[in-house]
């Protein structure tokens, strides 16, 4: 096996932008969860 | 009996059937006496040993596809089997507590940092770039989301990915504290958390699926039929009025899917497939993937309590696998070794449930980069 540098760099860029991708979702979802708790609270039948 | 003496000479002639007979033994060992995954490890483990048959009709006969062949060009070749596993997944999980207190999300983000470690560790060590990815997703701690990007992907190394995948996830007990101990000290694993029980209402439960699956669409399309599958169990379960499909999808469907996986899986581990150095390389970067996102998931909880006045016990950080929930379970148990009064499944378990939205996520993007 050799060191292959263009897997490498895509390696990396998969590192910045899949990880960094994952919180961008999940701060995402983070905002939508306070927004659905903000706007539907939970009621009495709930 | 002549067939019987071929057979036999055959075996020996190829002794890399008899190793595939013993590994297969051996993961039926590990499932029906440590309970190890028994529902994926004893079927893959006794379909190991079919398929290491000399002129094994469950692969070809005369020339046509065999049983096992058919069921995997249908249910993997297809990536239906890892998607209908996702419904009943999503149909078992309460996202209640995770919309109670969503901080914990992020901690299902950082979990996942052990992917992204071994694919540059396995594109360093040669792999090509979508091979690298497919073994990446080993860590994601996720064996429907393994098979699904690693078939998407193309890769040979299924079998060890999946052998790999399942095995590691039964092996969490083991491996997390490991990991977890050798990145925190003991007052930090001391740290105790006031759990805030929120209510969530139905409303918010039944939109939250749907949300995502939009949110989800629009940034990583390619992550959709992940997402999309998980969320629809999920909607079974919240919606109120589909309790039978529901129950349904989390019993007899999960529980059909899981038989018929085992045995197609196993067409990967045919011994010319399997017996190679790159399959030990394959089980040593999963491992090492493991390993990583646990370190990841108390890492980012460090540098979450530089800010923070009041401190995250850093391995609920570690919760943010997908291995639920078993993870959360031993995070609780290493609390309780360390301050028996610790009381920290809540919040782990919040980890954990954010850790299987982030993992299907991963493998959405690491498709969604490569594709």
């Amino acid at each position: 096996m050799s060191i292959d540098m263009n897997a490498l760099e895509k390696g990396i860029e998969i590192l910045g932008l899949g990880w960094g991708g994952i919180f961008v979702v999940m701060i995402i979802i983070y905002l939508v969860s306070l927004g659905l708790c903000k706007l539907f609270p939970p009621r009495k039948d709930d | 009996m002549e067939t019987l003496i071929e057979g036999v000479q055959a075996l020996g002639a190829e002794p890399g059937r008899i190793v595939m007979m013993l590994i297969g033994c051996i993961l039926m060992y590990l499932g029906i006496k440590k309970e190890y995954e028994p529902t994926l490890l004893v079927p893959m483990g006794l379909g190991t040993i079919l398929v290491n048959i000399p002129g094994s009709g469950v692969l070809s006969i005369d020339g046509a596809a065999g049983p096992f062949q058919v069921l995997f060009d249908a249910g993997i070749e297809t990536e239906l089997f890892p998607l209908l596993l996702f419904i009943g997944i999503g149909a078992m999980i309460d996202f209640g507590p995770l919309l109670a207190n969503p901080f914990l999300l992020l901690f299902g983000a950082a979990a996942q940092f052990g992917i992204f470690f071994v694919i540059i560790v396995a594109a360093l060590l040669g792999f090509h770039i979508a091979d690298a990815a497919s073994i990446g997703i080993i860590a994601a701690a996720d064996g429907p989301t393994s098979i699904f990007v690693a078939n998407s992907l193309g890769s040979k190394y299924m079998g060890a990915i999946m052998v790999a995948a399942y095995s590691y996830m039964a092996l969490v007990p083991i491996i997390q504290p490991i990991a977890i101990k050798a990145v925190t000290t003991k007052k930090e694993r001391q740290i105790r958390m006031t759990y805030r029980p929120g209510e969530v209402s139905k409303t918010a439960k039944i939109l939250f699926p749907i949300i995502i699956c939009v949110v989800a669409g629009l940034i990583a399309p390619v992550s959709l039929p992940l997402v999309g599958f998980l969320m629809f169990g999920n909607l079974l379960r919240e919606c109120g009025v589909l309790d039978r499909l529901s129950v349904s999808a989390q019993n007899e469907l999960v529980n059909l899917i899981s038989i018929l996986l085992g045995l197609c899986v196993s067409v990967k581990m045919v011994y010319t497939d399997f017996l190679q150095f790159d399959t030990l390389l394959v089980m040593g970067l999963g491992l090492l993937g493991f390993v990583m996102d646990s370190v990841g998931g108390v890492m980012f909880a460090k540098f979450l309590n530089l800010f923070r006045k009041e401190k995250i016990n850093p391995m609920v950080g570690a919760a943010g696998i997908s291995a639920f929930p078993m993870s959360s379970r031993v995070i609780q148990k290493m609390a309780t070794e360390e301050d028996p009064g610790n009381f920290i499944l809540m919040q782990a378990a919040g980890a954990n449930v954010a850790g299987q939205i982030a993992s299907v996520v991963a493998g959405g993007l690491v498709l969604g980069l490569l594709l």
